[in-house]
């Protein structure tokens, strides 16, 4: 076991003090994002970026692995005790969970999540140690036309399987993939949409665009719904399980790994779908079916353990491929090119180092999000008391100061305003964010490989496809988009399953 | 018939109020008015009293021979909210529950029962839980 030798020398480099500090911040933090709201790791991580630029890229990435581990604890824990779920993985969580703490059992609740949680993070993470360097390994020999077959791939599969309308899925990938031209062509040096700004022809910086989108997007959307009726939360004290909850408990944990790690790892990525089919499973297989719906501790274990495998499992395209395909993923990926790293198959070889200790910090900071989420729950349900106002004022200064610092340039504030607008305008229309932050980050990517791809074949587009792989992949991307439409003209009646709109926008 | 206003939160000031504002409801005969307000700018406010916790309020003072109304409102400021409550009801008396409060808690937060013992035009009754 090759990669279990490499990810011990990992768990040895993560172990100095310095690193355990930021594995603890950033779980601390990401379990503070997760708790409230609205707020999510993707806002958390991109608002961070500038301040890591001065750090290593070892210890940014630790903090970045702990959000986004921290992330969907805090959700889970804001699920059960307010039925409000804190991120949109959370959603299946919260139906029985909140009915487990309305019934007294929230104590049990919140140990069921946390725990399976924690199994389903370490399994995923070593799954990842083990999946990650062999993909890596058949990825390098893949040319730039595969490697930009699997790029549209992923585009595809991410706009059209997630969220509720395709349609809306492609204009925010479209207007990423725009956003993502503007500035000096690599190539050529002509400068494309700047209209004849020097300050827009040196490339928009993704920080000013990703903390514009989720950050000002979303105090913006707050402040034009800022009173509402509070809610009650369901007082709670330590967390823990009986003899039974464990007995019913264990399978859901280990099945939902099993159903949300895939999920994560293929490029159609994202949460929703395997908790959603964790918790259709668990009610299937349920001994006492009557208890489902009124607060069953299987619809809780199943859909906890199948979004963290999936958190786990969106590492293995990251690192194999570089490819993301969340939108926490994605800002982590714009994090490596902001640290001169090339994100791609070359990563596990080039950066071992890095991704060893990554992968070993996140087995660190599960560990420590179990030890830390157990006594403390009932203080994070008091970050829920945290005014609004107070609240988002504190991120709109770091807003605004991470977008200011970066080039030291006002007219960086100017556009994150600019995109603060565009983010909360999606929301109010309901348009996902994830596809166009995808654009605007893999867009030059791809662009890269397209050009490429036809530089080799000397501008004949038969440059695109005369590689097997390439052609397969397309046609698996063509399959996604067609295949649904021709479904519904078959069985016009057929009905989907039925997605919180407001969810699937972050 | 005029009234008794309290100003009443799920707590042990808001009860402290609560019993004051019934011996002097009853005392004057007049009927009570119980105002339980929010800034409604959290996910939660553990001021603000759930949909049971007022039906239990109502069931506990409905057996007590005075006529009640009980508000909930949600507004930018308590204080406002109370006085406005106030006037609009021609308020006899209200009744609030204070609290101390460190020196800096009184520089950060302004105070709710302060600002409705200064500006209240009619006469305020501030009462401390027992202890």
């Amino acid at each position: 076991m090759d990669s279990f030798g490499l990810l011990w020398d990992g768990l040895a480099a993560a172990a100095t003090p310095e690193n355990l500090l930021y594995a603890l911040i950033g779980v601390m933090l990401g379990t503070f994002i997760g708790v409230l709201p609205g707020i999510g790791p993707a806002m958390a991580v991109a608002l961070l970026l500038p301040v890591t630029f001065s750090l290593d890229p070892v210890p940014a990435f630790i903090m970045f692995a702990g959000i986004y581990y921290g992330g969907m604890y805090g959700g889970s824990t804001t699920s059960i005790l307010l039925n409000t779920p804190g991120e949109s993985a959370s959603v299946m969580t919260a139906i029985e969970g909140n009915k487990m703490a309305k019934r007294g059992r929230a104590a049990q609740a919140l140990a069921t999540a946390a725990i399976g949680s924690f199994i389903a993070g370490t399994i995923g993470t070593l799954l990842v140690a083990l999946f990650a360097p062999a993909l890596a390994e058949v990825a390098v020999d893949i040319g730039a036309p595969s490697y930009l077959a699997v790029m549209v791939l992923a585009m595809v599969l991410v706009t059209s399987v997630l969220g509720a309308s395709k349609l809306r899925g492609f204009i925010a990938l479209f207007l990423g993939l725009t956003i993502g031209l503007v500035g000096m062509d690599l190539n050529t040096g002509q400068p494309r949409l700047s209209f004849d700004q020097p300050l827009l022809a040196d490339r928009l910086d993704i920080v000013v665009v990703a903390v514009g989108l989720f950050a000002i997007g979303e105090a913006l959307w707050v402040a034009a719904h800022l009173r509402r009726t509070p809610l009650e939360v369901i007082p709670v004290g330590q967390p823990w399980m009986g003899r039974d909850d464990w007995g019913r408990s264990w399978r859901p944990w280990l099945r939902g790994t099993a159903l949300g790690f895939p999920f994560g790892a293929v490029p159609a990525g994202g949460a929703e779908t395997p908790t959603f089919l964790s918790y259709i499973l668990e009610r299937r297989l349920a001994r006492k079916r009557g208890e489902f719906g009124n607060g069953a501790i299987e619809g809780v274990a199943g859909p906890e353990a199948a979004n963290n495998a999936s958190a786990a499992g969106t590492f293995v395209p990251l690192l194999a491929l570089g490819l993301p395909v969340t939108a926490t993923a994605a800002i982590m990926l714009a994090a490596l090119q902001q640290f001169g790293i090339q994100p791609g198959p070359q990563l596990m070889t080039d950066q071992a180092d890095l991704v060893w200790t990554l992968l070993a910090s996140l087995l660190i900071g599960n560990a420590m999000l179990l030890l830390l989420n157990l006594p403390l729950a009932p203080l994070w349900a008091k970050l829920l008391q945290i005014p609004r106002p107070q609240l988002y004022a504190g991120i709109l200064f770091f807003a605004s100061l991470g977008a200011y610092s970066t080039n030291q340039q006002p007219f960086d504030v100017f556009l994150l305003l600019v995109f603060g607008l565009l983010g909360m305008m999606m929301r109010r229309f309901a348009f996902p964010v994830l596809p166009l932050i995808l654009g605007v980050i893999l867009g030059p990517l791809m662009e890269t490989n397209f050009r490429e791809a036809l530089a080799i074949s000397g501008g004949d587009t038969s440059g695109l496809f005369n590689e097997p792989l390439a052609v397969v992949v397309y046609a698996i991307a063509a399959l996604a988009v067609l295949a649904p439409l021709v479904l519904r003209r078959v069985r016009p009646a057929s009905e989907e399953p039925t997605k919180t709109e407001e969810m699937s926008l972050r | 018939m005029s009234a008794i206003l309290v100003a009443w939160t799920p707590n042990e000031y808001g009860a402290a109020a609560l019993d004051r504002g019934v011996t002097e409801a009853r005392l004057r005969g007049d009927r009570l008015l119980v105002v339980n307000a929010t800034r409604g700018d959290a996910y939660v406010d553990e001021r603000y009293a759930g949909p049971a916790r007022i039906e239990e309020l109502r069931s506990e003072l409905a057996g007590l021979g005075v006529e009640v109304e009980v508000r909930q409102g949600m507004g930018a400021d308590i204080a406002d909210q109370l006085l406005a409550a106030a006037r609009e009801a021609d308020a006899e008396m209200i009744v609030i529950g204070v609290r101390h409060r460190s020196a800096v808690g009184k520089l950060l937060m302004g105070s709710v029962a302060q600002r409705v013992i200064l500006e209240a035009t009619c006469p305020v009754l501030a009462v401390k839980p027992a202890g």
